[in-house]
């Protein structure tokens, strides 16, 4: 019973020198799925698939089961985009910028805005160039809330914050979360800030979809190994996305964590992968090919 | 209700919070009918995703501890501490065989496996 809010399937898109290849992805609703993937994994195209900025060359988009095609305003209205940098006009206030947003949004709500613009303690009258990086992702977060968007789309919201505005921001989407019926789908590459808040991790890597996986399945499916580099051999080596081998033992990375177990025993050393691991040596397994 | 996780633990966070709740019913600080924090209020106090407070839930549900009305919550079922205590024992008993078997057939005495087991106990705190 549980559905999709956003639903990609066999997308496809080619740029000069990258492309999205068959990229089918879905982000359940009432959860916040964590997008991982390194720079130029694709990404940012992603996201500007979802948000319609960019079209596919082949395959489908449906947001809230719906299709840009038809429901183009509808879908609109019910996205609110978070940004980390600056795609505000800068010479205006908060306030003025409000102005100009406000009309574009059937649901926009002033007792919200100025709610969280209490909450958040930003200043209406000020200069948006002035405001720091914090401040203007929170400027972005109150206005997608101000027009009670149900999904939420967040490009590394986090990168350049401290760690206190950081942890001030998580402490924000699990208040958002409590009811249920948002969605967010939080791109980063901090994948620290994903343990305390993601539901769901959709990896990419090099415009392909590795996975979309429940966040505690993957400490349970992968495994960092190490050991003697005496253990590894033509066989062995297959257990591993990627090893990393010097002369005083190998470490690596496998997707079947029981597997592995069965074959090295005690023989190794098996420990909880982080995100960052899973990205690394993916990224060295391929170059060992 | 009390739940303290570790990230430094091996064990799950959703086992760390099944065990710790479940522990809480057996003993009686959850009252059968008691109602739990929703999912995501849990969450959010113990600064984790849903999804592992809802997996550590539906396992809780699974065996029997709690059940889930939707749109109410979740609450503490009706134990049968008897026949729960009953149970335990006869696993207590099983093991403690399997411990008296194994002492036998490298010459332990029963005094040496006293000692060990009262050193043990105290050592699990």
């Amino acid at each position: 019973m549980m559905e999709n809010v956003i639903e990609l399937q066999h997308v496809y898109k080619a740029f000069k020198g990258f492309e999205l290849k068959d990229l089918s992805i879905s982000v359940k609703k009432g959860f916040v799925t964590g997008f991982i993937g390194g720079n130029g994994a694709g990404k940012s195209t992603t996201i500007k698939l979802i948000m319609n900025l960019l079209k596919p060359d082949s395959g489908t988009i449906s947001i809230f089961g719906m299709d840009y095609k038809k429901n183009e305003k509808e879908i609109k209205q019910r996205i609110g985009f978070v940004f980390d940098s600056n795609i505000f006009y800068e010479n205006i206030t908060l306030a003025e910028m409000k102005k100009i947003i406000k009309p574009a949004y059937r649901k926009w709500d002033d007792t919200l805005f100025n709610q969280y613009i209490d909450m958040f303690e930003l200043p209406l009258k000020k200069n948006l160039k002035t405001f720091s990086k914090g401040m203007k992702m929170k400027a972005s977060l109150t206005i997608a809330l101000s027009h009670h968007a149900e999904l939420i789309i967040m490009d590394e919201p986090t990168s350049g914050l401290d760690p206190i505005i950081r942890s001030e921001l998580l402490n924000i989407l699990h208040n958002l979360m409590q009811n249920g019926e948002r969605t967010i789908l939080f791109s980063t590459h901090i994948t620290t800030d994903l343990d305390r808040i993601a539901d769901y991790i959709t990896f990419i890597h090099n415009g392909q979809h590795i996975f979309t996986k429940e966040y505690y399945k993957i400490e349970e499916e992968f495994a960092i190994v190490k050991g003697g580099t005496n253990l590894l051999d033509r066989d062995t080596e297959q257990e591993f996305i990627g090893i990393h081998k010097t002369n005083h033992g190998f470490r690596a990375l496998t997707a079947n964590k029981q597997r592995t177990k069965n074959i090295f025993g005690d023989t190794v050393i098996i420990e909880k992968p982080t995100l960052e691991d899973i990205m690394l040596y993916t990224k060295k397994g391929e170059e060992r090919c | 209700m009390q739940v303290i996780i570790s990230n430094q633990s091996k064990e799950p966070i959703y086992r760390q919070i099944y065990a710790q709740i479940k522990k809480q019913i057996l003993t009686n600080e959850l009252k059968p009918g008691e109602s739990l924090p929703s999912m995501r209020q849990l969450a959010k106090d113990l600064n984790i995703s849903v999804i592992t407070t809802k997996r550590a839930y539906e396992e809780l549900e699974n065996d029997g501890f709690i059940y889930s009305i939707v749109g109410k919550g979740s609450f503490v079922c009706e134990q049968n501490n008897e026949m729960i205590l009953e149970r335990k024992m006869k696993v207590i008993e099983e093991q403690l065989l399997s411990a008296i078997q194994n002492s036998k057939e490298v010459g332990i005495e029963l005094e040496e496996l006293k000692e060990l087991l009262t050193l043990l106990y105290k050592e699990d705190t």
